[in-house]
């Protein structure tokens, strides 16, 4: 849910990684945290388990500059991927204004993005939103490992709508900029769209 | 988007006198008014140490999950909760069921007295949030996007 501060003449809004456990949610938000400037980024916050799996969410508060005298604030957050934390994960969505999907691109881990998109359609809707009609982008995280499934395969299977896609190495920061950039066009849009 | 959150310089205002009357009556360090959804929306005391976006965002996922406990227990949502520190207390409470209110204090007040403030401020705060929900559903107010270009929103991006 975007909130509108015409006080303080900032526009806030609220974007959710989702995607099943260890596909790179947090390095995604990790890479964006260390090559963001100072002034642009609040601190990244991780709920984790001594393992660093995500327990219940990252967040890492972003402004990305101003349209029309609006400071434009983004509140990035991750979900915890593991199958178990399902409860954690719809609370996170609660008031989401868009979402990444971050796909693993590992050939074995078809079934889990297969399952995690799934959940993330289910848990969406029985809060009342509806995927397609959601600003949505999905990213394929991973290319760089050689086990990976050809794109047209993962496109096929985890993108059957053709939203805005992106192939990424987390890790080394590819493609993370772009997925950001584009999912956080779409919320703007969208804002602009339902005013 | 219907569920969207507009703040007016207005309600600010006196969300603002609000939290600042809480913060002075109650002894507090700090008073924050915080979305449910983890956005700061106004905040009183001694914040200059404080990291508020932090704070809000931690404080709206605590009350999420509490909330998603008494959902789990088939009670309704649990109206506040307290934490005892070594030397800042935390007092959460739910306001309208859209809002949080989060005092800080240490040994200058005390639960008792905190509790009874924030139940005056909370019946003030809710009549705002009612004014600001029907002025924003009314949508007569002049709308930011009405006036922002697809060039705009790529102008964004352009760095
Ligand atoms: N080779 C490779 N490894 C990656 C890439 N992205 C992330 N990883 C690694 O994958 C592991 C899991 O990454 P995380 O970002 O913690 O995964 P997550 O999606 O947050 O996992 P959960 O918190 O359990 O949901 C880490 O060891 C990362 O370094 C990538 O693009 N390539
Ligand atoms: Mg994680």
């Amino acid at each position: 849910m975007s909130f509108i501060n015409y006080s303080s003449r900032e526009i806030n809004c609220k974007i959710v990684y989702y995607g099943p456990g260890l596909c790179g949610k947090t390095t995604n938000l990790q890479y964006i945290y260390n090559k963001t400037n100072p002034e642009a980024k609040g601190k990244m916050i991780s709920l984790a388990t001594e393992t660093e799996r995500t327990l219940f969410f990252d967040f890492l508060p972003l402004s990305l500059g101003e349209i029309r005298g609006f400071r434009t604030r983004f509140h990035l957050y991750t979900v915890p991927g593991q199958v178990f934390y399902d409860a954690s994960r719809k609370l996170i969505l609660k008031g989401v204004d868009g979402v990444v999907f971050v796909g693993d691109s590992q050939v074995e881990r078809m079934e889990a993005n297969i399952e995690s998109l799934d959940n993330l359609r289910t848990n969406l809707a029985e809060q009342g939103y509806d995927l397609d009609k959601l600003p949505y982008c999905v990213q394929f995280n991973k290319r760089d490992l050689p086990n990976s499934a050809p794109l047209e395969e993962l496109t096929e299977v985890l993108n059957p709508t053709k939203v805005p896609q992106f192939e990424a190495v987390a890790t080394k920061g590819v493609g993370v900029f772009d997925t950001l950039k584009a999912v956080a066009k779409l919320v703007l849009t969208e804002l602009k769209r339902g005013s | 988007m219907s569920n969207q959150l507009v703040m007016y310089e207005e309600e600010l205002q006196q969300i603002s006198n609000i939290c600042d009357v809480l913060q002075r009556d109650s002894n507090a360090k700090a008073v924050l008014v915080i979305d449910k959804n983890g956005q700061a929306i106004a905040h009183s005391g001694e914040v200059e140490h404080l990291d508020v976006t932090s704070l809000s965002s931690l404080t709206a996922g605590n009350v999420a999950a509490t909330g998603g406990i008494a959902s789990l227990l088939a009670e309704k949502e649990f109206a506040g909760q307290f934490h005892e520190g070594e030397k800042t207390n935390v007092h959460i409470s739910i306001v309208g069921a859209r809002v949080i209110l989060l005092v800080l204090f240490d040994e200058r007040s005390s639960l008792g007295l905190v509790r009874l403030r924030v139940r005056k401020a909370a019946a003030e705060l809710t009549q705002v949030l009612e004014v600001l929900v029907k002025k924003s559903e009314a949508g007569n107010q002049p709308s930011v996007f009405a006036e922002i270009t697809d060039d705009d929103i790529d102008n964004l991006f352009n760095d």
